[in-house]
C-alpha cells in the first residue's frame, strides 16, 4: 500500500538530532539581528515562491478574463487621464506621444501602490496564518511584493504593444536606467510597506491613512502632468528665479519623482523628439537614483528591524 | 545524558489587550483608558525541559494558559519575560487547514500547506500519494476546497500535517476530527511518531488521550504549573480539582407551577455499614439510596439509576421495573436502596443519575449527576471495567 511504503521513507529521528538548542522568539539585537532575519527568510524562499503564486492564482480565480483584469485597471486610468488631461486640459497637444508618457508613469506608480497598499494589509489579512503557524512574518509583505512585480511585467506587455502601434522605440542607452529605477522603487516601497504593515496590526487606521497618503503622493509625482510646470511655478525661470526654489528641491527629493522621471526618460520615446525635448529631464538621474537607492536601503534596514521587533506581538494583537 | 529538545526557562506572558483598534476610539476614550485595557498574566514563571522522544500532555481548564504556552514553544507568540530554546525541526498543528484557501483545489492546497509547514516541493511530491491516500478523498483532490464538507476539509488538512516530517510536533486539540475510523488512523499515526522517537507536546481536554498517549503531563492553572509528572498522578490531581467544582444539583428549588407527582429528595452513596462514601477500590461494595417523596399517594412507581463516568459514557443502568422489583404504592416519602455487592470499575470518577417515573410514560423527576464516587485503582489499565487478567506465556 502506498501509505505504508511512504511512512518507511520518513527518516527515523530517535532524538539523535545533531542540531543544538536554539533560542526562539528572543528579542532580536537591533543591528546583528538583520543577518539572521535574512537567513531565516532565505530558508523559506520556496514558501515565498508558493505564497506569491497563491496571491496571483487567487486574485483572478473564477473570473473569465483572469489575468486580463491586471491590464484593465491601468488601461482605464490611461484612458481617463488621456481624455481629461491630454484632451480637455490640452497637455496632449504640447507633449508628444502623451499616451505613452502617461503609461510609463502609471506603470511605475501602479507597482508602487500595489506594494505599499498590499503590504499594509498583508499581516492583518493573513491573521489566520499569523496566529497559527510560524514562519518569518516578513514573507507576508514579501509575497505581496513578488506578486506586484509579476503584475508589473505583465503590464509592460501593454507598453510594448504601444511601441508597435506608434512605431517609435526607446533608445537603448537610456534603457539601462530602468533596472536601477525599478530597484529603487521596489526597495523603497518594500521598506515603507513593511513598516506600515506592522503598524496596521496595532492601529487599523493605518490602512485608511495609507489610501489618502497615496492619493496625495500621486499628485506630488510628475505622472499625469510634466515636471517643468512645477519648476516654473516653484523655482521660476533662469531669468527670473523665485525665492521658493527650495520647495522645488524638496519636490525633487521624492524618490518616486526620480523613479518616474527615469521611467519617462528611458521608456518614453517622445522625449527624444524636438517637440518633446522640453519635457525631457536633463539632470543626472544616475546619481539621483543611486542616492535614492542608498537612502531606501537604509530605510529598508530600519523598517525590517522595527518589523522584527514588532512581530512577536502580532499573534496576540490580531 | 541527552540534551533536552525543548527548554522553557522562566517564561511569563503578560497580556494587555486594548479593546480599541482605531485612533478615534483611542482618542475619545483617552482619559478612561484603564477601563478599556484587559491586563493579566496568561503564564507566570513557567520552567521545564522536555527530553527527546517524550510525549508531553498539557492539561488544564479553559483559560489556564496551555494554548498560550504551546504557542510560545512554537514561536508564534513571544514571551514577556524568560525565554524558550528548542532544537530540531518543528511542526505546529494548532489549527488544521490554517493555510487553506477556499478558491484553490485540494491539490494546490496540499502543496501550499505543506510548504507552510516546512516541506520542500520535492518532499511533497514524494508524499503526495500518501497524503491523498490517508485523507481518503482521492476523487475530490482537484475540486476547490470551498466545496468540501467540513469533514473532508479537516481530513485533508490533517493528512498534510502528519506527513510533515518534524522532530518536534505540537498538537492543539486537533485529534478530535473526522469520523471514528479516521480518528483511529490519526492515533495510529501519532503512535508511529512515538515509535520513531519524535517529541510531541499536546494540549487536550481528553484525559483519556493523555493517559493513553503521554508519558508525562503538566497541569496548568491560571498560568502556573500545578503539577508536572506521571500522567496518572497529574490526571488524578486534575480530577480532584474538578471535584471541588462539582456540586450536586439535588434539591434544587422545584417550580411550583410544574408540581411533579413524585420527586427525588436525595441520592446518597454509602458503604454497606452506612458511612458516607467518596472513594473505593475496584471491586468494593457500594450502596446507593434514592429517597423519593410524593405529594399524593401513587399506586405504581419506578425508580432507576444510571452510572456514567466523567466523559458521560454510560457505564451501567437499571430500574426497579427491569429488575422486576415490586415497590408497592408510594405514600409520602420512601427510600429505595440499590446495594451493589461489587463495583468492578477502573480508576476514575463516576456520577450517579437517578430518576423516578411511572411504569409507562415520561419520567416524573430526574436528577443528573446527583452523586458521585471515585475509584482509585492500583493497576494501570485502559477502559472502564476493572478486570484482573492473569498474564503468562503459554507455550506448547
Amino acid at each position: 500500500m502506498a501509505t505504508a511504503d511512504s511512512f518507511q521513507n520518513v527518516p527515523a529521528v530517535d532524538g539523535r538530532s545533531h542540531s543544538h538548542l536554539e533560542r526562539i522568539s528572543a528579542r532580536p539585537a537591533f543591528f546583528s539581528g538583520f543577518g539572521k532575519s535574512i537567513a531565516d527568510i532565505w530558508q523559506f524562499r520556496e514558501l515565498l515562491g508558493n505564497l506569491v503564486s497563491k496571491e496571483l492564482k487567487v486574485r483572478y480565480k473564477e473570473s473569465v478574463l483572469g489575468f486580463m483584469w491586471t491590464l484593465v485597471r491601468p488601461l482605464m486610468q490611461l484612458l481617463v487621464y488621456s481624455v481629461a488631461i491630454g484632451v480637455f486640459l490640452g497637455s496632449g497637444r504640447v507633449i508628444p506621444q502623451f499616451g505613452v508618457y502617461l503609461f510609463t508613469g502609471l506603470l511605475a506608480w501602479t507597482l508602487f501602490t500595489d506594494i505599499v497598499g498590499g503590504c499594509t494589509g498583508s499581516i492583518v489579512g493573513n491573521a489566520g496564518l499569523v496566529k497559527k503557524v510560524y514562519f518569518p512574518r516578513e514573507l507576508f509583505p514579501l509575497s505581496v511584493v513578488g506578486a506586484a512585480v509579476v503584475n508589473f511585467f505583465l503590464q509592460v506587455i501593454v507598453l510594448l504593444g504601444a511601441y508597435l502601434v506608434t512605431g517609435s522605440w526607446p533608445r537603448l542607452s537610456n534603457l539601462l536606467l530602468v533596472p536601477l529605477a525599478l530597484l529603487v522603487l521596489v526597495v523603497f516601497a518594500t521598506a515603507i510597506g513593511m513598516l506600515l504593515g506592522a503598524a496596521n496590526v496595532f492601529l487599523r487606521d493605518v490602512q485608511h491613512l495609507v489610501e489618502i497618503g497615496l492619493l496625495l503622493w500621486f499628485w506630488m509625482t510628475p505622472i499625469v502632468y510634466d515636471w517643468t510646470k512645477v519648476r516654473t511655478e516653484l523655482a521660476g525661470t533662469a531669468d527670473a528665479p523665485k525665492a521658493t526654489a527650495w520647495l522645488f528641491d524638496l519636490y525633487m527629493a521624492n524618490p518616486m519623482a526620480n523613479v518616474v522621471l527615469a521611467f519617462q526618460r528611458a521608456l518614453w520615446p517622445g522625449g527624444l523628439t524636438e517637440k518633446g525635448a522640453a519635457f525631457y529631464y536633463g539632470g543626472n538621474l544616475w546619481l539621483r537614483l543611486l542616492v535614492c537607492l542608498a537612502a531606501s536601503a537604509v530605510l529598508l534596514f530600519v523598517s525590517q528591524r522595527v518589523f522584527a521587533r514588532a512581530q512577536g506581538n502580532f499573534a496576540q494583537e490580531l | 545524558m541527552t540534551e533536552p529538545v525543548i527548554r522553557v526557562h522562566d517564561v511569563s506572558k503578560f497580556f494587555s489587550l486594548h479593546k480599541h483598534k482605531s485612533l478615534k476610539e483611542r482618542l475619545v476614550n483617552r482619559g478612561r483608558d484603564t477601563a478599556y485595557v484587559d491586563e493579566f498574566w496568561a503564564l507566570k514563571d513557567i520552567t521545564f525541559d522536555v527530553e527527546p522522544s517524550t510525549t508531553l500532555g498539557l492539561i488544564g481548564h479553559n483559560g489556564s494558559g496551555k494554548s498560550t504556552l504551546l504557542k510560545i514553544i512554537g514561536g508564534i507568540l513571544a514571551p514577556s519575560t524568560g525565554y524558550t530554546e528548542r532544537r530540531g525541526r518543528l511542526a505546529a498543528l494548532l489549527e488544521l487547514g490554517a493555510g487553506f484557501h477556499g478558491d484553490l483545489s485540494g491539490r494546490e492546497n496540499v502543496y501550499l500547506n505543506a510548504s507552510i509547514l516546512g516541506l520542500t516541493r520535492a518532499q511533497t511530491d514524494q508524499y503526495f500519494d500518501a497524503i491523498v491516500d490517508f485523507s481518503g478523498i482521492e476523487e475530490f483532490i482537484d475540486t476547490q476546497v470551498k466545496f468540501y464538507s467540513s469533514g473532508m476539509y479537516v481530513r485533508l488538512a490533517f493528512a498534510v500535517a502528519i506527513h510533515v516530517d518534524p522532530e518536534v510536533l505540537l498538537i492543539d486539540e486537533v485529534l478530535a476530527v473526522g469520523d471514528e475510523p479516521f480518528q483511529r488512523k490519526c492515533l495510529e499515526k501519532i503512535r508511529d511518531f512515538q515509535r520513531e522517537g519524535r517529541t510531541i507536546v499536546m494540549v487536550t481536554h481528553g484525559l483519556d488521550q493523555v493517559r493513553q498517549l503521554c508519558d508525562r503531563a503538566i497541569l496548568l492553572e491560571h498560568g502556573k504549573i500545578l503539577i508536572d509528572g506521571d500522567p496518572i498522578d497529574v490526571i488524578r490531581t486534575f480530577r480532584e480539582k474538578y471535584e471541588q467544582d462539582f456540586s450536586s444539583n439535588v434539591g434544587e428549588a422545584a417550580d411550583p407551577e410544574k408540581a411533579r407527582p413524585a420527586e427525588i429528595v436525595s441520592v446518597t452513596v454509602t458503604s454497606p455499614d452506612g458511612s458516607a462514601l467518596r472513594r473505593i477500590d475496584p471491586g468494593d461494595p457500594v450502596t446507593i439510596d434514592v429517597k423519593v417523596s410524593a405529594r399524593h399517594p401513587l399506586p405504581e412507581w419506578t425508580v432507576g439509576i444510571a452510572i456514567a463516568n466523567q466523559f458521560e459514557n454510560h457505564v451501567y443502568g437499571v430500574n426497579t421495573q427491569m429488575a422486576k422489583v415490586d415497590l408497592g404504592p408510594l405514600n409520602g416519602t420512601s427510600t429505595v436502596r440499590f446495594a451493589i455487592p461489587e463495583v468492578p470499575l477502573a480508576e476514575g470518577q463516576y456520577f450517579i443519575t437517578a430518576a423516578v417515573h411511572p411504569p409507562r410514560g415520561a419520567e416524573w423527576h430526574r436528577v443528573d449527576r446527583a452523586a458521585y464516587f471515585k475509584v482509585y485503582s492500583p493497576a494501570n489499565q485502559d477502559g472502564v471495567v476493572y478486570l484482573r487478567p492473569e498474564i503468562e506465556v503459554v507455550t506448547g
